[in-house]
């Protein structure tokens, strides 16, 4: 196992302190398997414990750790440091979220906007216990499976540039959420998403520049599934137009 | 009290290549729209006349038009390319259990273009 | 309203899109080789003159330049607001306006073909 030098150029900000985030440089010496994250947790153990930033599960499944590097929001546990060997990395926290220190950042706005959305199965009418459960073929699971990887860690929102300019902008994880669930055949609750789907910052303030797909880590594919959502609110709409609308 | 950064209106899409590349995909718009004007002037023209047809198509051959018509024959082009290799992303085709894959969406579209291009060449004259 | 609006002009936009990208590039060469004036006859005045006077030479002709239009002027509002303009209202009056007006114009020149 071979050592690798590296620099973190960190972005700090104490709220209680500061009036504004700068930047610290440190230089770490690393194994060369580590990734980003390792450097982070050296840094807090060994050479500066006023450090915040969240983690938990060091293998890109809980989605806590997402960060800036070098302007590229990724998981700080899934960006090997070979890829900054003898380079200056620079760490911020995720882009287009206002922050409540150092590498943390305000998850607020996205909270709110995943409840609008009704991220969860809604019946018209439950099947009594006695009918069973609902079943779903291996073809109706594929068709909204991709859609159900997010995480939630956020990178999608720090690339989209629209949630930068309008930050109404339900955003790309959330609609994902809502596509996600009125393609799965057990739900029934297309017509009340409609609401929020429907708005201007809803599924029409996406652009389709692509970067949320560009940067998931679990390739959700957000850009893809608010397509589909465009086209499924706007065939929505149509109907409604001729009276056949609501599921 | 959180710390909010700000965000340039006029120039965020020169941070990263991708956003440049995307701004000018949108902007690829204006030279479609100027060109459907120049169609509704060429058939405004025939409904006008022979003559004033003929005066439409003397217009093309400005220095100015022409310049203008290659860049536009360029840009129509990278538009086209563009549209079908985002297409099968929102318009997934699910057979049985698998999707039927990009590749061979885009692929659809381009033969149809191909077949469409032939025949509207044909139909203008070109042979 | 915005609502409303919304799902409407986005699907023009996309129908716009995936027309113009079928037929626009042999569109804009055929132009070019009109501008050219070779092959000779090419768009020659008897033959466009024929595509257009049956009512599915008209149908296409319209549906291509309106649909254009509109797939235009809804695409330049998002860019335009990219660019930083923020008047969103004035910049979708002028853009759908335009739109409206060749959209009309494009069927008052058809129907006298």
């Amino acid at each position: 196992m071979s050592e690798i030098q590296i620099e973190l150029e960190i972005l700090r900000y104490d709220p209680e302190k500061d009036q504004e985030p700068h930047f610290e440089t440190y230089p770490v010496t690393c194994q060369d398997d580590w990734m980003v994250l390792d450097a982070i947790n050296y840094i807090k153990d060994h050479v500066d414990t006023t450090i915040s930033y969240r983690w938990s599960c060091h293998m890109a499944v809980c989605g806590s750790c997402g960060v800036m590097i070098d302007g590229e929001p990724k998981l700080a546990c899934k960006a090997p440091v070979r890829d900054y060997a003898n380079k200056t990395a620079r760490v911020e926290p995720l882009a287009n979220f206002p922050i409540e220190r150092d590498l943390v950042v305000v998850m607020d706005d996205f909270m709110d906007k995943l409840k609008r959305v009704k991220p969860y199965l809604i019946r018209k009418e439950e099947k009594p216990l006695e009918e069973g459960e609902y079943k779903q073929s291996p073809a109706e699971l594929k068709k909204y499976k991709q859609f159900t990887l997010c995480i939630n860690c956020l990178c999608c929102y720090a690339a989209c540039p629209q949630y930068a300019l309008i930050p109404e902008f339900i955003g790309p994880a959330a609609l994902t959420m809502a596509h996600r669930y009125n393609q799965d055949s057990r739900d029934q609750g297309l017509a009340e998403r409609q609401d929020e789907v429907a708005k201007p910052e809803g599924a029409w303030d996406c652009s389709f520049a692509g970067e949320c797909s560009e940067v998931c880590p679990k390739h959700v594919d957000p850009a893809g599934a608010l397509q589909q959502l465009k086209i499924a609110t706007t065939v929505e709409w149509y109907k409604g137009l001729i009276g056949m609308g609501g599921k | 009290m959180a710390y909010v950064r700000p965000v340039s209106k006029t120039r965020w899409y020169r941070a990263k290549r991708s956003y440049t590349v995307h701004m000018l995909q949108e902007l690829t718009s204006l030279f479609v729209g100027i060109f459907a004007l120049i169609l509704l002037w060429g058939i405004g023209s025939i409904a006008a006349g022979p003559a004033a047809y003929q005066a439409f198509l003397d217009g093309l051959t400005s220095p100015l038009m022409l310049l203008w018509m290659w860049i536009t024959t360029i840009v129509m082009f990278y538009h086209a390319i563009a549209w079908f290799s985002v297409t099968p992303k929102a318009m997934p085709v699910q057979r049985g259990e698998e999707f039927v894959p990009g590749s061979i969406i885009a692929g659809a579209h381009y033969v149809v273009w191909i077949a469409l291009s032939l025949l509207v060449l044909l139909l203008a004259g070109v042979f | 309203m915005a609502k409303i609006n919304k799902a409407l002009f986005w699907s023009l936009f996309a129908a716009g899109g995936t027309l113009t990208a079928f037929v626009f590039p042999v569109l804009a060469l055929i132009v070019l080789f009109a501008a050219y004036g070779s092959p000779a006859d090419v768009m020659g005045y008897e033959q466009m003159h024929g595509l257009l006077s049956n009512w599915l030479g008209k149908l296409v002709a319209f549906g291509t330049v309106a649909l254009a239009l509109w797939h235009a002027a809804h695409r330049m509002r998002t860019a335009l607001h990219g660019l930083g303009i923020r008047a969103d209202g004035v910049v979708a009056a002028v853009g759908y306006g335009v739109a409206l007006l060749g959209t009309v114009l494009s069927a008052y020149y058809l129907v006298q073909i």
